[in-house]
C-alpha cells in the first residue's frame, strides 16, 4: 500500500568542511525523527566516509538513512548521488577520490571528522573534499547511473555550485533523476521561474549544515517503503510513486 | 602598485577589508571556476570574478591573494562580506565588465601570468 514520507535527501555530517562539528550520527537521526522524517540521506562533499556509521545509527533507532555524497563536477557543479546500498557509494567514493586532487587546509575550510555511530571521532580525512573533482557532469551522472544510483542536480535554485548557475542550462538528455530546490525557493516561485525543466520532478531538501536545519525543507513522497528503489520510481512516477506537492 | 592605488585608479568601491589595501599587487588573475584560481593564481594577485559567494574568500585567503574584484556590478553576499572582514581580505566591485577592466588593468602595468 502506497503512503506519505517525507524525507530530506540533502544533510551534510561533520566530514564535510563546511558541516557543524555536531553534525553527528546519533544527533543528526535523533533531530531528523524529532522533525517527523521517515527518510534522510547523508551527502558529504566528495565523500562517502561517514555513511556506514549514519546508516548503523538509523537502523538502531528506526530511520531509514540512504547513503550519499554531494560531487562536485569539473564545472564547479553540485550533484547528489543517492544509493540502495554502501558498496554503490563508496564504488563511486573511489572514482571521486582518483579524480580528487589536493589537501584541505583545515584553517581555512574547516575539519573533516570521520565517526562512529557512536559520535566518536575515529579520524580525519585529508583530502580536499570542498574542491571540485575533474569529473566532468554528465560522467558523473553516468558513473552515478551505472552504479544504480539516483542523480539529482543540487540547489538549481542557487548562482553558487548550481547546474544552471554554472551553465545557465540543463544539457540536453542528461540523464537526471531529479532537480533540487533549496529552501530559499517557495514552491510557486519554483513552479514559474523552472517552468521549462517541469520534464524533471523536483525534491525539496534541507542541505543541512547544522542540527537546527534538519526538515527545515523536505519532500513527500508516496512510496511503499522507503528504499532507493521507492524514491527513483516516485521521481519517474512510476506505479502510482510520486513526489507530492 | 598597491590594492588601494588599484581602486583609486579605476574607481573600484570597496565593499570589505578596508584596513588591508596597502599590499603591492603581485599580477592578476581572471577565472570564475574556484579549482582554476586555486591552481594558477600567485600570492599577491587580484583576482576578478563574476562569483559572489562565501567561498571566494576562502580561496583567496588559501592563496593569499592581495584582493578580489567582483565585475559587471556584482555585489558581495552578504555572507561573503561578514567573512572578508572576518579574513582581512579586500573585496572591491566595479560596473566594468572583466575583460574590459582586465585591459585596463593591464595597460596600467600589472602582468598576467605567462605560460610555463
Amino acid at each position: 500500500m502506497l503512503r506519505t514520507f517525507r524525507a530530506d535527501l540533502h544533510i551534510h555530517s561533520c566530514l564535510s568542511p563546511c558541516g557543524d562539528d555536531a553534525m553527528r550520527p546519533q544527533a543528526i537521526v535523533h533531530q531528523a525523527l524529532a522533525a517527523g522524517l521517515d527518510m534522510i540521506a547523508i551527502c558529504d562533499h566528495n565523500s562517502g566516509e561517514n555513511v556506514a556509521a549514519f546508516m548503523s545509527a538509523g537502523s538502531e533507532n528506526g530511520l531509514a538513512v540512504l547513503p550519499g555524497m554531494e560531487i562536485t563536477s569539473k564545472e564547479e557543479i553540485h550533484l547528489l548521488a543517492l544509493f540502495d546500498r554502501l558498496e554503490e557509494c563508496l564504488a563511486l567514493q573511489k572514482l571521486v577520490y582518483q579524480n580528487l586532487p589536493g589537501e584541505n587546509v583545515e584553517e581555512v575550510f574547516g575539519c573533516q571528522t570521520v565517526v562512529n555511530r557512536r559520535d566518536e571521532a575515529v579520524g580525519t580525512n585529508q583530502r580536499m573534499l570542498i574542491g571540485a573533482t575533474l569529473l566532468p557532469l554528465e560522467q558523473i551522472v553516468s558513473l552515478s547511473n551505472s552504479l544504480r544510483g539516483v542523480t539529482i542536480a543540487s540547489h538549481i535554485d542557487r548562482q553558487a555550485f548550481s547546474i544552471l548557475g554554472q551553465l545557465g542550462f540543463i544539457p540536453e538528455g542528461i540523464a537526471l533523476d531529479g532537480l533540487e530546490i533549496s529552501r530559499r525557493t517557495s514552491r510557486e516561485e519554483a513552479k514559474q521561474r523552472f517552468h521549462s525543466y517541469q520534464g524533471f520532478s523536483f525534491i525539496r531538501s534541507s542541505d543541512a549544515h547544522t542540527l537546527g536545519d534538519i526538515g527545515k525543507n523536505s519532500t513527500r513522497f508516496l512510496l511503499e517503503k522507503t528504499t532507493l528503489k521507492e524514491v527513483q520510481m516516485a521521481l519517474h512516477q512510476q506505479e502510482g510513486r510520486r513526489v507530492l506537492e | 602598485m598597491t590594492v588601494f592605488d588599484i581602486a583609486e585608479f579605476f574607481g573600484l568601491e570597496t565593499r570589505a577589508g578596508k584596513d588591508h589595501l596597502d599590499e603591492e599587487v603581485t599580477g592578476g588573475y581572471v577565472s570564475d571556476l574556484l579549482s582554476d584560481v586555486i591552481a594558477h593564481s600567485r600570492k599577491g594577485n587580484v583576482w576578478m570574478t563574476i562569483q559572489t559567494h562565501p567561498n571566494i574568500v576562502a580561496v583567496a585567503t588559501m592563496k593569499e591573494l592581495a584582493g578580489i574584484i567582483l565585475t559587471g556590478g556584482r555585489e558581495p553576499d552578504p555572507s561573503t562580506l561578514q567573512k572578508a572582514e572576518e579574513e582581512g581580505i579586500p573585496i572591491l566591485v566595479s560596473s566594468v565588465f572583466t575583460f574590459e577592466l582586465a585591459g585596463r588593468l593591464y595597460q596600467k602595468g600589472i602582468p598576467g601570468l605567462s605560460p610555463c
